[in-house]
């Protein structure tokens, strides 16, 4: 069957609940590739993991007819190129509506990833600090979808559809509600960001997105306890 | 000629002249034959054009084409070839896996080795040598890559027969880098741990099309000796 073959030809090492493996998954969920999971244990990295990113050692990989490609917007911008005759196009055709798409996906990576693993592991000061930066992101990503031509008025910043930047945000939305639960911190607030969140609970809901997205509620009980080992130090290293 | 006067209106960049992102741009540019106005931004302050067209980051370079703002190198290179696809010669690889594998190698000179590179100019004493064995780690990983990897090994560059996306990536660093080296007395590039690498660079610095817009290394290594006054005045103060 063309779908068991597919299976083998594509192969995914991740982890459920990274922000980055999300984004792979809506990638290939969208594209309605289909693939096979599996499963890394972080703390014994695979022999697979280790010889396909062998400079990162890092998920998720997608292992596409035996060739490994990492990192994730390069794997979502990789599935969009292979698979370019397979609906829908994750990435714009116009070279500038790329230029934006992959603008606002490289800030998302540079600037808001950082921030928001500032809040994850920060405290006191540092903490408060990390959570100001996050807001300060998450409104220029507001101000975006409200001035920036490419995005204004519309469903998504893809457009009537999912894309890149949509992709790269919207994969980090339960960490980014796990995070905030965990430090009793809101980074977006719905009055002062009614655009962000507006489209989060969009993204969230739809077709493609619903079902491989972490359980908030597991990925909220991870960060905790992930958080409740960062502040206690170890006992023994 | 008309067609260069039109190019020359329609592009316009914004930038300096000891900018390694800025010079990634040129080098494309160059590459791919297109004309462009350059604007030198002072930085000190910033024009009310480097704000209007990257009000985000206030950064350069900034590319503007036909009045719209690019921002961001590597981004700028990508979008100089779609823009320009029709034009030779073709910098990114064609088939998807190849052009992932040089997106990988060009993140990894942007978010491990570039930092590394920026921590020799800032630091001072312990941090300066612990950035500079992090650059060598890292450079050496590409030496590594230039050995093993089968988009790479056997080739004059990174992108085949002629220059491509990684080799403008780390390329537009080689000139501030090898200025950072005197400026600092250390090696960061060293011909007999990367001998690959180090034929590499000069292969790259003597191609057409990038010779011509190397900046001055005379006056580079100037600018970083009198920056480095300025950082180590300014933890001094503090």
């Amino acid at each position: 069957m063309a779908t068991e073959g597919e299976k083998r030809q594509v192969k995914l090492l991740g982890a459920t609940l990274s922000p980055f493996v999300v984004r792979v998954r809506i990638a290939l969920a969208l594209k309605g590739i289909d693939y096979e999971f599996i499963q890394e244990n972080l703390k014994t990295k695979s022999e697979l993991l280790l010889q396909s990113n062998p400079v990162y050692k890092q998920i998720p990989v997608l292992v596409h007819n035996g060739k490994p490609v990492c990192e994730s917007m390069i794997i979502v911008q990789y599935i969009e190129e292979a698979w370019s005759n397979k609906a829908r196009n994750l990435i714009p055709k116009d070279p500038y509506d790329r230029a934006i798409a992959r603008f606002w996906a490289a800030f998302i990576d540079n600037k808001i990833f950082p921030s928001l693993r500032g809040v994850f592991t920060g405290q006191g000061e540092q903490l408060q600090k990390a959570v100001e930066d996050s807001v300060t992101n998450f409104l220029l990503i507001e101000e975006a979808l409200r001035t920036n031509q490419c995005f204004a008025g519309k469903a998504y910043f893809g457009g009537d559809q999912i894309g890149l930047v949509d992709i790269a945000l919207g994969g980090m939305s339960t960490f980014i509600k796990a995070v905030e639960k965990a430090t009793e911190t809101i980074l977006i607030d719905p009055k002062k960001m009614p655009l962000l969140t507006a489209w989060m609970h969009r993204f969230c809901k739809s077709d493609g997105v619903k079902e491989v997205m972490p359980d908030p509620v597991k990925h909220a009980e991870y960060i905790s306890a992930r958080r409740a080992t960062m502040i206690s130090p170890p006992t023994a290293n | 000629m008309e067609t260069c006067a039109e190019d020359e209106v329609q592009v316009k960049l914004l930038g300096g002249s000891t900018s390694p992102f800025v010079l990634r741009v040129r080098i494309a540019l160059a590459l791919k034959g297109i004309h462009y106005e350059f604007i030198e931004e002072t930085m000190r302050p910033k024009s009310d054009l480097l704000l209007q067209s990257n009000p985000v980051h206030k950064k350069i370079p900034v590319l503007i084409h036909n009045g719209k703002p690019v921002c961001e190198s590597m981004i700028i290179v990508q979008y100089i070839e779609e823009a320009w696809d029709n034009k030779a010669p073709n910098l990114i690889p064609k088939d998807p896996h190849d052009r992932a594998i040089a997106r990988f190698w060009a993140a990894f000179i942007d978010d491990k080795l570039g930092p590394c590179i920026r921590g020799v100019f800032r630091g001072v004493g312990d941090e300066k040598q612990k950035q500079v064995e992090e650059s060598v780690a890292n450079f050496l990983v590409l030496e590594e890559a230039l050995r093993t990897n089968p988009c790479f090994s056997g080739k004059l560059y990174f992108g085949g027969d002629e220059i491509g996306f990684v080799d403008i990536a780390l390329g537009g660093w080689l000139a501030f880098v090898k200025a950072l080296e005197k400026g600092t007395d250390s090696v960061l590039i060293d011909a007999e741990k990367m001998p690959l690498l180090s034929a590499w660079m000069d292969r790259f610095c003597e191609a057409d099309g990038v010779k011509e817009v190397m900046p001055d290394p005379v006056k580079l290594v100037e600018f970083i000796c009198a920056t480095r006054v300025k950082f180590a005045s300014l933890a001094a103060a503090n």
